[in-house]
């Protein structure tokens, strides 16, 4: 009788284990992306932005993000040359509808686009509690909506402000890079819409993809370099008053 | 062995709390995902799912392979780099079905002074109006063409 209780005892976890195997399954693969081969970023030429709104207008379009909530949002900057510290921000409804003219059209002004930085080592997906957002093996950040708890940790933890709940699901949203769209071979959405190229989607694993070129002949910076998040929205032209 | 004489109530209780680790185990492999862990702590089919989503934007190529006339419009002007539908806006559902769904005619006035209204942030080289003066209230494509905006030299009188 004890031998085999003891028997039943070290056959169950191995039967359960073998249970498991069978229900996993095979995963679904999207046919001719390999996640593997790719690690994704972004390139905003800031030289080249017109603040025209349309990358905020296509994301909207493309992702149906809620009215008043932002995947992508663009921000005007105004500079005066006596206090670059402390520059005068303004992003009416995210620029959405373009902007006003400047109120004072002396010292700097300029626009900055802004949208996750996909970080290779992101805040957000540091301290979710059940994994429900994480990077992908491609260098996209990610929320699994139905596991996510809508906690809001991750948007707290983000530095740039590029995470909010979705009032209707109650989880956290941001932006994918178009990730419905990167696996089939198209650009992003923003990109696709960007009316002056200021924005480029790149696969820095691409060593065909002109970023490489870029990279190499300009001065380029990525937000809040000091929070070591090592995120990946590269910009060019990017002033020093920027936050 | 008289060390485990009095020990039965203790092999009871390991054997109570084996039964239990084994309850959790197997309650475990049923509500943990199946993809869990795959690439790391979190759904690997999540990725799958977040790629599943349609499009909207159907990209300058599927637009190109049958507005090739417009591409060859578009191609010496000053507009040559402007996707389609930055301005025409989404049309997958057009480019999926041309016959049925077809895009609602653009009204320049709008349209072009999203770019081209002058702004103090704009970059001095990108080319800017204000529209009020420059145009009077007249369209744009009065003059202009938008797939090739360039107004030609104007013939001698």
């Amino acid at each position: 009788m004890n031998l085999t209780r003891r028997h039943l005892l070290l056959l169950l976890p191995a039967a359960g284990a073998a249970w498991k195997y069978v229900l996993a399954g095979t995963p679904e693969v999207a046919p001719n992306y390999k996640l593997t081969d790719h690690w994704w970023s972004m390139l905003i030429d800031l030289t080249k932005c017109i603040g025209c709104g349309n990358c905020v207008r296509a994301c909207q379009a493309e992702n149906d993000v809620p009215d008043g909530y932002f995947r992508t949002w663009v921000e005007r900057y105004h500079v005066t040359d006596y206090d670059i510290e402390n520059p005068q921000v303004d992003s009416p409804d995210g620029g959405k509808k373009g902007f006003p003219p400047a109120k004072d059209p002396s010292g700097k002004n300029f626009f900055v686009p802004k949208l996750c930085n996909h970080c290779a080592d992101s805040p957000c997906t540091q301290v979710c509690p059940v994994g429900a957002t994480f990077i992908g093996p491609d260098g996209v950040v990610l929320v699994d909506k139905t596991y996510c708890l809508g906690c809001r940790y991750c948007v707290q933890a983000c530095p740039y402000g590029c995470r909010f709940i979705n009032p209707k699901t109650e989880t956290a949203e941001k932006c994918t890079l178009c990730y419905h769209r990167i696996t089939k071979g198209l650009t992003t959405a923003c990109c696709e819409s960007c009316p002056t190229g200021a924005r480029q989607l790149a696969d820095l694993k691409n060593p065909k993809d002109p970023i490489h070129e870029f990279l190499k002949t300009h001065s380029v910076q990525v937000l809040k370099p000091y929070m070591a998040t090592h995120a990946k929205i590269y910009y060019n032209g990017l002033d020093g008053s920027v936050r | 062995m008289n060390a485990f004489r009095d020990a039965g109530h203790l092999f009871r209780l390991a054997g109570v709390f084996a039964a239990g680790v084994l309850l959790f185990l197997i309650i475990r492999s049923f509500l943990v995902p199946k993809s869990f862990g795959e690439y790391g702590h979190y759904r690997g089919n999540a990725l799958a799912e977040v790629a599943a989503r349609p499009i909207s934007f159907a990209g300058h190529e599927t637009c190109e392979t049958c507005h090739a006339d417009v591409l060859d419009k578009k191609k010496d002007g000053k507009h040559a780099h402007v996707n389609c539908e930055a301005c025409h806006g989404p049309l997958a559902k057009h480019a999926d079905d041309p016959g049925s769904v077809t895009p609602a005619k653009l009204d320049t006035a709008v349209l072009c002074v999203r770019c081209h209204e002058g702004n103090a942030a704009k970059p001095k080289t990108f080319p800017q109006v204000v529209s009020a003066e420059h145009s009077n209230g007249l369209p744009c494509d009065t003059c202009h063409q938008p797939h090739s905006p360039a107004i030609a030299a104007e013939a001698p009188k």
